[in-house]
């Protein structure tokens, strides 16, 4: 019956994870989120094609529940505290780097973070990404190029605070 | 020398390597005669090696048992094929420890024993005005750590008890300032504090509790905030933080021997 093959799935399982834990900012709803798309590929198995890779296909269904998620509720009022824990073995400038990194991703809008953590970090080719997120590559590109620029503004912004500086 | 014009996704695309190599090349060498977009590009290029090294340790942790489960078909494990979320078993057990509560609670009416209806209200307070203060990265504070004097004068008088300020800096924690809110039936002071890292906690104080007991460390976990909590003199105490509970401990006993010191 259904053709979604559960190690594959396990495979992903880590880069979900991470993508999620940088789109939403906080451990908890990232893991949340990863387990509420784990359940919808199963509910969706039969739309799977063989064929078809596996990874764009999870991570659109991740994008699917995001936007729900973005539509019925608030957003998580303090990612910076809970970025502590990301990395449990990094050393206290990493943890920094995590820090602003956070708090400048939280700052971009959802769309532009959505393309350049997939471009930035899945390194998803252009196409990829459109088909991920069900968008034309023009508007990849377009998102990609105001993402990253931002990122950049918001980045090398002087910030009052510790937690907000970028370690170059 | 005719240098191509390249268009500002291009230059993108260049760094994604989705060019064609021919203009791969045109791109190269268009950067050499633009310092600025080569500059820009290089930034890019750094968010990428960031956001590596910031997320890429998830890749390596050990997978959450609860989602490890979720990847076989859910036919094949009927049982498990239920929504298990942590949040929800915590006000499950949360809900439990109330009724326990309550009964012991239903009993201890009629001892002599004290009972603190207010108590477990503070320690939510006092969260809810971490959650809201603490991430402020502009405005933490309505009067900072360098006018000390005067925040002192100013809570004291506002709260109509002598206030003190607990120094942290042997915790690994300065203090940014404080600020006034609004309490259950009065005002109440919060102050803040920071660690070299960014890692904030808050003490929130509450006059609302003079003439109650003295009592011990109470801990609660509000969400994501843990809290320690107690009565001491005029004053209750909460002292919230995102940091675990053994440093929270540490520090809430260090304010306490403080304050308690006269």
């Amino acid at each position: 019956m259904s053709q979604l093959d559960s190690q594959a799935l396990l495979a992903e399982l880590p880069r979900l994870r991470r993508y999620a834990r940088a789109l939403v900012g906080d451990r908890a709803g990232a893991d949340d989120l990863v387990q509420d798309t784990l359940e919808r590929a199963w509910a969706n198995a039969t739309q799977w094609r063989p064929g078809n890779a596996l990874r764009p296909w999870l991570f659109g269904i991740m994008h699917n529940l995001r936007i729900d998620q973005y539509r019925s509720s608030v957003p998580p009022l303090y990612p910076l505290d809970d970025a502590a824990e990301v990395a449990t073995r990094a050393t206290q400038d990493d943890r920094l780097d995590v820090l602003a990194l956070d708090a400048a991703l939280a700052r971009l809008p959802e769309e532009q973070r959505q393309v350049l953590l997939l471009v930035s970090l899945e390194e998803m080719s252009y196409g990829e990404v459109a088909t991920t997120l069900g968008i034309p590559p023009g508007t990849v590109m377009s998102r990609l190029a105001r993402g990253r620029e931002r990122l950049r503004q918001l980045l090398d912004e002087p910030q009052p605070s510790p937690r907000l500086r970028v370690v170059k | 020398m005719n240098t191509p014009v390249v268009s500002e996704t291009e230059l993108h695309a260049y760094l994604d390597g989705e060019l064609s190599p021919e203009r791969m090349a045109e791109v190269a060498a268009h950067l050499r005669d633009d310092p600025q977009a080569a500059a820009r590009l290089a930034h890019y290029e750094t968010q990428r090696q960031a956001l590596h090294a910031a997320f890429d340790p998830l890749l390596d942790e050990p997978l959450p048992p609860a989602l490890s489960r979720l990847t076989a078909a859910p036919a094949a494990n009927a049982a498990l094929w239920q929504r298990w979320r942590l949040p929800q078993l915590a006000a499950g057990i949360a809900l439990l420890l109330l009724g326990a509560s309550a009964g012991w609670l239903g009993h201890a009416r009629w001892q002599p024993e004290p009972t603190l209806a207010g108590l477990p209200e503070l320690s939510r307070r006092a969260a809810v005005a971490h959650v809201v203060y603490s991430p402020d990265p502009r405005r933490p504070v309505e009067i900072a750590a360098d006018q000390e004097d005067l925040l002192v004068r100013w809570l004291s008088k506002r709260l109509g008890s002598a206030v003190r300020v607990p120094h942290l800096g042997n915790q690994g924690f300065s203090l940014v300032g404080g600020r006034l809110l609004p309490g259950g039936s009065g005002p109440v002071a919060q102050f803040m504090y920071q660690a070299a890292n960014g890692e904030r906690l808050t003490l929130y104080l509450s006059g609302e509790f003079s003439g109650k007991p003295e009592t011990g460390f109470r801990f609660a976990r509000e969400g994501e905030v843990n809290v320690f909590y107690w009565i001491d003199g005029r004053f209750g105490y909460a002292l919230s933080g995102g940091i675990d509970k053994p440093q929270l401990a540490r520090v809430a006993t260090a304010v306490y021997d403080q304050l308690g010191t006269p």
